[in-house]
């Protein structure tokens, strides 16, 4: 017996045809992809576009080749290597002051530096005029364009930084190094180096900068002169920026927030995926007569399963492809959303990655979730054609697991390129797959509930409806599941963005500090707590701070671990100079997670301390492990004695180590001072007074800061939500479609009960009764199941307590509840609107 | 005249619960090639079971049947689907055209299966046979009953089948149309040559045939002709 002579183009010309006469019920599945594809083509496009946009602008951004940094002034070894990389090209001092503007007794906290030399190499000193970016050289200072403009200053006016006040030759708009996001809190304002000694301001305490910049020699290996010099450096306490560790550096600071909006996308491109297979299922259904006569007419499996498959690829394809532009249309959107955030102007493109990324996704995506329902096409029989067959063929249990088991190892690649992370994919998967078990399980019970304990005494319209939910050929699973996981998946986007937003979110409460004075030298504090105690003002805490730098760990000395290749202990805590204090207590912001607080202590033995949880990590110390500190010269011996967990996202000041009291007493020390302002004016004339009599003390205006984040915090929600209202928008393209295939199973039942005498009202209703109780089963089993999925998230991933928000609950689950009942409804009136005849004729093409 | 479809001792027994529902019991019989055939009987005489058993679209255990010189039992699934493309024409009680596909669609598609070239060409042709030459772009849904079992029969003539299993094929029709269709399922079984087995109520149409045999609780009660 030979085969059939067909080939594969007449396997295209068939779903082609079949395909065009049904692109009425397959739009919708494209519509889902499209935007699925979109949502994930746009986001994940822009996080590489803006990375490849830092890459591109990193020496801008650095404003030479690189640089050598420290935070004291560097010994001669750092001199010797400097000299050898060609000596530097530039140089620069800087440290957060308080500026004053004696013309209108203004004052502001800035970022003072202080630059020698042709700085910067590459990017923009923008200035107004153009000519003030060389004046200032000359003995002048330019101050932020955003600060001259906020405190009515024009060119000409002076500027106070401590001892010295310097003319304003320009408007500063744009300097490599410094970001709008800090400098929004702390403005830049550039005077010549010469000038930063008579300041006064360089003192104990003081958080100093010091940075060399260098222009490298063309074809310089960036790559091996950090391999080579950065070690060498960092044992000296400095350490060395290549414009290449700058662009990464910077990529990660937009990576995890990248991350979440890809994960959204994702979710987006998931309910695509949901609405696929669930209409899939129904289209199938409808086809079996169709696959039943092929099969007669000589048709293989293989022949009719390709006709079908070949429709879901194409659809694929054209929703990958469509996705892919309006993803591209959408990137034109984040930089307007997220404006000054970003670090660099991002050129949006098309790239060919994006179009295959779109194209890929589109079809592995859609024939993935469209092979189940596609396998039942190979059990048709072709009696079926003759009679109507109930006894249906088992799906083979092999295929079905390894289709199963394709769609989970695909979720979960997916998930581990976008997060990176195999934990975290792993977790986001298995959570899909116990939302879809929980789901399935609750509909499956509902029904055998319902038939167990169904309700014979209600009237007919009730039980015909009750009934509609757990007959043959239902929609009940279909549409609990759709519904369930739409909603669990919008639900758990709306809690997880609460979380992050309310994370970040600072207390402003009625006792807590909204000033913070810091750099105050141990002989200033009485008369600066007195000042602020004349203005009316409390003095909430007075703070005192050591600084100190770590000797040795565990008897261990730095240097010798700082050598020591396998070592896992952090470079931040062999370089960093730490600003200790010593007080009795804890604050609200800490509690112990293992060992004894000890308030005070004698200073002969070895001193018991406490360090933050980050702090023992990366020392890979616990508790009883020694620990010694160089104070400015002088060793001394302490032990762990207790490990605190600390909040630091409270605006206020926090630290890694804490001495008891008795120690460090007479060591030499400055503080921080807090107090609370009650009115901006108020606030303003306290910071005037203080910047008069005490220049050396900087003060941050937390409401301003506050403010500040507020901003940034609603720039970041705006894309959230704006990526969150896409999947909704999915998720209502999806239930209009599994409510569209659904209406098949409707039609007919509503048309013979139409023959049968019943009025169009009692259609309706039974219509409505059960599209309502389907919405809201699934809606609330959604929304329920968001609620234990945000809970685990607020649990192990954003370690915070978790408390739902009362939207999903009072406005999710009654709009998808009404939506499905609207949609059911409308999608049924045509039932009742034409004749019985009319409507049986037309189900039937 | 040669055999085209031979039944011997054949059972069909379906399993409906508990229980085994007889449908068909040691049923045998011979078509010949060109020859005309009729099974008539009451509802659930098993007519409909002993049709799609011969034209190869369901299986049994018990008995045989050889279909243009092949034991059917011994093809598989995709075997039979062949057999059919290449021997095979069905015309069905409710049509069963493909709802997406238009007239001349619907014609060429066993042609396709074959992989004739033009078949487009030859699909006109058939629908002109049958009086549709000015509908072959019509969808099953723009045509009347009539005018579909008509696209039915162009398509099962289509391949030039050796044999046409034919269920009902007047019975979703009125008389009048009826008979039209009648008169061109025998026109083209005469034209063509193809072997008739017809499954009907009707006496008068089985009375047309050169064969037939009446079933009642699936046994063969009456063999005519």
């Amino acid at each position: 017996m030979g085969k059939n002579n067909t080939g594969f183009s007449w396997l295209l010309k068939m779903a082609w045809r079949d395909g065009k006469a049904s692109y009425g019920k397959l739009l919708l599945f494209v519509f889902s992809i499209t935007l699925g594809v979109a949502a994930v083509v746009s986001v994940h496009s822009f996080s590489d576009l803006l990375k490849e946009n830092i890459a591109s602008q990193s020496k801008a951004l650095l404003g030479a080749d690189y640089l050598i940094e420290s935070d004291k002034p560097v010994n001669d070894k750092v001199i010797g290597i400097m000299d050898s990389l060609g000596g530097a090209d530039a140089k620069e001092i800087n440290f957060l002051s308080m500026a004053a503007f004696p013309g209108n007794n203004g004052t502001k906290l800035m970022e003072v530096r202080g630059v020698e030399g042709g700085f910067p190499f590459y990017g923009d000193l923008e200035t107004t005029p153009v000519s003030a970016a060389d004046d200032y050289r000359n003995g002048g200072a330019l101050v932020d364009a955003t600060t001259m403009l906020q405190l009515n200053l024009k060119v000409g006016d002076s500027i106070k930084l401590g001892a010295v006040t310097l003319p304003i030759t320009g408007d500063l708009e744009t300097v490599p190094g410094s970001t709008s996001v800090f400098g929004a809190i702390a403005p830049p304002v550039l005077i010549p180096f010469t000038y930063i000694e008579a300041t006064g301001l360089v003192q104990t305490g003081s958080r100093i900068e010091y940075k060399y910049y260098f222009k490298a020699y063309e074809n310089e290996d960036m790559v091996l002169l950090d391999k080579k010099v950065a070690p060498v450096l960092d044992a000296e306490e400095a350490d060395l920026d290549t414009h290449l560790t700058e662009a990464r550096r910077l990529g990660r600071r937009y990576e995890n927030f990248g991350k979440f909006l890809n994960l959204v996308g994702f979710i987006a491109l998931l309910l695509g995926c949901v609405g696929i297979a669930s209409g899939m299922g129904i289209y199938v259904q409808m086809k079996l007569k169709s696959i039943a006569v092929l099969k007669c007419l000589g048709a293989s499996k293989r022949q009719s399963y390709l006709i079908f498959f070949l429709q879901i690829a194409c659809m694929g394809i054209v929703g990958g492809l469509l996705g892919t532009v309006i993803g591209y249309l959408l990137q034109q959107l984040f930089p307007i959303l997220l404006g000054d955030l970003l670090p660099v102007d991002v050129d949006i493109t098309l790239s060919l990655q994006s179009v295959l990324l779109g194209l890929s996704l589109g079809l592995a995506m859609s024939i993935l979730f469209a092979l189940y329902p596609l396998m039942k096409t190979l059990y048709v029989s072709p009696l079926q054609a003759l009679r109507v067959v109930q006894e249906t063929k088992p799906r083979s249990k092999r295929a079905t697991t390894a289709v199963g088991l394709g769609i989970v190892l695909f979720v979960f690649s997916f998930s581990f390129w976008l997060l990176g992370d195999f934990m975290r994919s792993l977790f986001f998967v298995v959570g899909l797959l116990v939302v879809f078990l929980i789901l399935t399980a609750v509909a499956r019970f509902f029904m055998a509930m319902l038939k167990r304990f169904f309700p014979y005494s209600w009237s007919f319209i009730a039980r015909q409806s009750l009934k509609n939910l757990f007959r043959p050929q239902n929609q009940t699973l279909v549409l609990v599941l759709s519904i369930g996981i739409g909603t669990f998946l919008i639900s758990t986007l709306y809690f997880t963005k609460d979380m992050l937003l309310e994370k970040a979110a600072i207390e402003d409460s009625a006792n807590s500090a909204n000033m913070i004075l810091m750099d105050i030298q141990n002989p200033q504090m009485d008369d600066v707590s007195n000042t602020i105690k004349a203005s009316g003002y409390p003095v909430i805490d007075k703070i005192p701070i050591v600084t100190m730098r770590v000797e040795t760990l565990k008897n261990r000395h730095v240097e010798d671990i700082r050598k020591d290749t396998t070592s896992q202990v952090g470079r931040w805590i062999l370089n960093h100079e730490f600003r200790v204090t010593y007080r009795e207590s804890l604050i609200g912001s800490e509690r112990i997670l293992e060992g004894d607080w000890i308030s005070s202590v004698d200073a002969n033995s070895d001193v018991p301390i406490s360090v933050s949880s980050d702090f023992a990590n990366m020392a890979k110390v616990t508790i009883g492990d020694p620990v010694s500190f160089n104070v400015q010269g002088r060793i001394m011996n302490t032990v762990v004695q207790s490990i605190r967990e600390v909040d630091w996202s409270r605006l206020q000041p926090n630290f890694s180590i804490v001495f008891p009291s008795g120690v460090l007493e007479n060591a030499p020390q400055f503080g921080v001072m807090t107090t609370r302002t009650t009115d901006d004016q108020g606030s303003a004339q306290l910071q005037q007074q203080l910047v008069r009599q005490f220049p050396n003390v900087s003060i941050l205006d937390l409401k301003r800061i506050l403010s500040l984040l507020e901003d940034i915090l609603g720039k970041i929600g705006w894309v959230i939500n704006f990526m969150a209202f896409f999947s909704i928008f999915v998720g209502i393209a999806v239930l209009m479609g599994a409510i569209y295939s659904s209406k098949h199973q409707r039609v007919k039942q509503g048309a013979l009960l139409r023959t049968l005498g019943a009025q169009g009202y009692q259609i309706l209703k039974m219509i409505a009764i059960e599209y309502a109780i389907l919405g809201f089963l699934g809606a609330f089993m959604g929304v329920l199941l968001a609620v234990l999925g945000s809970s685990l998230l607020a649990y192990m991933l954003f370690e915070t307590t978790f408390t739902p928000s009362w939207v999903p609950f009072l406005i999710i689950l009654p709009a998808i509840t009404l939506l499905v009942f609207a949609l059911g409804v409308g999608n049924s009136i045509g039932i009742v609107k034409n004749s019985p005849l009319s409507v049986l004729k037309k189900e039937k093409e | 005249m040669s055999k085209i479809l031979k039944v011997q001792h054949l059972s069909k027994t379906y399993r409906s619960g508990e229980h085994d529902l007889n449908v068909l019991n040691n049923v045998s019989f011979e078509v010949g090639s060109g020859e005309s055939f009729a099974i008539v009987g009451p509802s659930g005489s098993g007519k409909t079971t002993l049709l799609g058993l011969c034209a190869g679209l369901d299986t049994t255990d018990e008995g045989e049947i050889w279909l243009c010189g092949q034991n059917l039992f011994e093809l598989d699934e995709d075997g039979r689907a062949r057999l059919r493309n290449q021997n095979v024409g069905f015309v069905f009680q409710d049509f069963q055209l493909l709802p997406t596909l238009t007239a001349l669609e619907n014609v060429i598609v066993p042609l396709e299966l074959r992989g004739v070239k033009k078949a487009a060409d030859q699909g006109k042709e058939l629908l002109a046979k049958v009086g549709l030459q000015d509908r072959e772009g019509h969808y099953p849904s723009q045509l009347s009953g009539g005018e579909q079992q008509r696209v039915a029969l162009a398509r099962a003539f289509a391949n030039k089948p050796s044999i046409l299993f034919a269920d009902e094929p007047t019975g979703n029709l009125d008389d009048d149309t009826g008979t039209k269709i009648e008169d061109l399922l025998f026109e083209l079984n005469k034209e063509q040559g193809t072997a008739l087995v017809i499954v009907t109520h009707d006496l008068e149409l089985a009375q047309k045939t050169n064969k037939s045999i009446r079933l009642r609780s699936g046994k063969i009660e009456e063999t005519v002709g």
